[in-house]
């Protein structure tokens, strides 16, 4: 039982990279970029292909966040200079990893077994483990957090609030954008770099969903620990990242549901659908009630005014 | 300061729909000129405002800036020396982030963007400063989201971002007509103290009249794309709206339609 937590915990610390990609795209630019499911993958590829390859891991993973930080310029320039619908941009940057992914890793599935990663040393080091894992995941965050107080951080943040406002003060917002998507694939691909480090191996597949894992933890995040202002925000999506993988753990862990791991994808797509869809239907149901409160007031008030006028 | 040669800009062109927004602009603003601009609906005063801040490209024609040809340059490279303040008082500023941040951005304008924090205390200094030449107490919340701030507050913080820095040129679209009379009365007067203090060269699109003849030395009407009335300060000293709706007919031949119209 504290194993699968523990593990759940070391995983929810290596995917909240990813959280904190996921939330610079679809909370700060309010593009919700599925180039992820893509470049995370390609994260993972590069930096298997080159520890199997003799390379140090620590440049593998540097080498993994350059990568995904191009594919993030590809989907930023298809966005802003080819003008093609966020979505559909991120959607033809997923497809086109693919294919590269498969070029760089040259199969379907790369194995690092014996060979020294990240965390060779430390990996049977349970709680070692976790407090490096924590520090990095909170080093990143710190590093997002003051960046995104600078001069260009507060652009790129006006990008996604009101980008004719920061366009009229001189920022090229066509530029904040693809930084802003640049960089949240950088960070989604240095998170398949940990994991696939982690799990010994990269696999052609391990980036499927995970758009809606991030979406997920942000969510989940936002809910818990809410989201006032940025430095909140980021640790919200960290953490979300976290209780969503120990959500995941128990419920795996609990027989009578009868959940098969192929189950997870629908339990993540679900409770994003829930999430989303819980703040609408309050929004609207206490719009109705205050409309019809203060209807009942006016009525009331004009009623009151009648008596006097006819006394 | 601000030289318009004669702009020329459609819309839909070759389409059924096509329509002259602009027809031989002609413009030209001294330093410190002070113009309000009236109209009727589609007369082109937006079209206007949006090819000189380069929101649009002129067909033809030339725009020039404190003798810089701008024509080719796009909306942000030309905002290092173009301020502006927008009708709807969401526009101006970035709801989710604070007034300070909002100040922050405003003050890079024309600058590059790097990674120096936006915000620090000789800044915040400044900002505050300035925020108290408003006289509505937003120096006492700086750390205040925009978007909790009333209509009113935020447009007159769109102001200060607009000019603090001193711009070369103020474009003010309709800036107090989405504004309950008070606080639209509020940023007229703000807008008045602003522009004299800092000698700016302002362009100013209003629908009331009576603002229109009462601000500025200068005022120009455009009717159907054309600038039909141009009215020196001499003139406009002593000029009624009566005069000034009666000079329009009697030049553009129809009564002045606008829905939104304010006499005065």
């Amino acid at each position: 039982m504290l194993d699968s937590i523990y593990g759940a915990i070391q995983l929810g610390l290596m995917y909240a990279l990813m959280a904190l990609g996921v939330y610079i795209t679809f909370r700060i630019l309010d593009f919700p970029d599925l180039t992820v499911d893509g470049s995370f993958t390609t994260g993972g590829a590069i930096a298997a292909v080159m520890i199997s390859h003799g390379y140090h891991p620590l440049l593998a993973t540097v080498a993994a966040l350059l990568g995904g930080m191009l594919a993030g310029v590809c989907t930023g320039l298809l966005h802003t200079k080819g003008r093609i619908n966020g979505l559909l941009s991120g959607i033809l940057m997923m497809i086109a990893l693919y294919s590269i992914n498969m070029r760089i890793m040259g199969k379907p599935n790369i194995s690092m077994i014996g060979e020294s990663t990240l965390f060779s040393s430390i990996a049977t080091k349970t709680f070692v483990y976790i407090v490096v894992l924590l520090a990095v995941a909170i080093v990143f965050k710190l590093l997002l957090d003051g960046f995104l107080h600078t001069d260009l951080g507060l652009a790129l943040r006006a990008t996604g609030d009101n980008a004719r406002m920061i366009r009229s003060f001189g920022a090229n917002t066509d530029r904040t954008k693809i930084i802003g998507i640049s960089l949240s694939n950088g960070l989604v691909a240095l998170s398949g770099a940990l994991i696939a480090q982690d799990s010994g191996f990269a696999d052609i597949n391990m980036g499927i969903g995970m758009i809606v894992i991030g979406l997920a933890s942000v969510i989940i995040g936002e809910a818990i620990f809410g989201a006032r202002i940025v430095i909140q925000a980021t640790l919200a999506a960290l953490l979300g990242s976290v209780v969503y993988r120990i959500v995941i753990a128990l419920a795996l862990r609990a027989d009578w549901l009868h959940l098969e791991a192929s189950d997870l994808k629908l339990i993540t797509a679900i409770i994003v659908i829930i999430a989303l869809v819980i703040p609408t239907v309050r929004r609207a149901v206490k719009q109705k009630s205050v409309a019809r409160r203060r209807s009942a007031e006016l009525a009331m008030s004009a009623s009151v005014g009648r008596k006097g006028g006819r006394s | 300061m601000l030289d318009i040669q004669n702009v020329i800009k459609l819309f839909n062109p070759g389409t059924p729909d096509e329509k002259t927004a602009l027809v031989d602009i002609k413009l030209s603003l001294k330093p410190g000129d002070f113009v309000t601009v009236i109209g009727s609906n589609g007369a082109g005063k937006s079209t206007l405002m949006n090819i000189i801040s380069g929101v649009m490209k002129p067909d033809l024609g030339e725009v020039k800036i404190d003798g810089t040809n701008v024509t080719s340059l796009s909306e942000h490279e030309r905002s290092r020396w173009i301020g502006r303040v927008f009708q709807d008082p969401m526009a101006g500023t970035a709801p989710t982030m604070t007034i300070e941040e909002n100040l922050a951005m405003a003050y890079r304008r024309g600058k590059s963007r790097g990674l120096s924090f936006g915000v620090t205390a000789a800044k915040r200094k400044v900002f505050r400063e300035q925020l108290v030449r408003l006289g509505i107490g937003l120096e006492n919340r700086l750390k205040a989201k925009v978007g909790l701030l009333s209509g009113g507050e935020r447009q007159a913080l769109s102001l200060l971002m607009a000019t603090f820095t001193q711009p070369q040129i103020l474009l003010l679209d309709e800036h107090t007509a989405a504004l309950d009379p008070a606080r639209a009365e509020l940023i007229t007067k703000l807008t008045e103290r602003v522009v004299r203090e800092m000698k700016l060269t302002t362009l100013m699109v209003t629908h009331n009249m009576e603002q229109a003849i009462r601000l500025g030395n200068r005022l120009i009407m455009m009717d159907k794309g054309r600038i039909i009335l141009d009215i020196p300060e001499e003139r406009k000293k002593d000029l009624t709206v009566e005069q000034l709706l009666g000079e329009f007919e009697k030049i553009s031949g129809h009564k002045l339609a606008d829905d939104r119209i304010v006499l005065g």
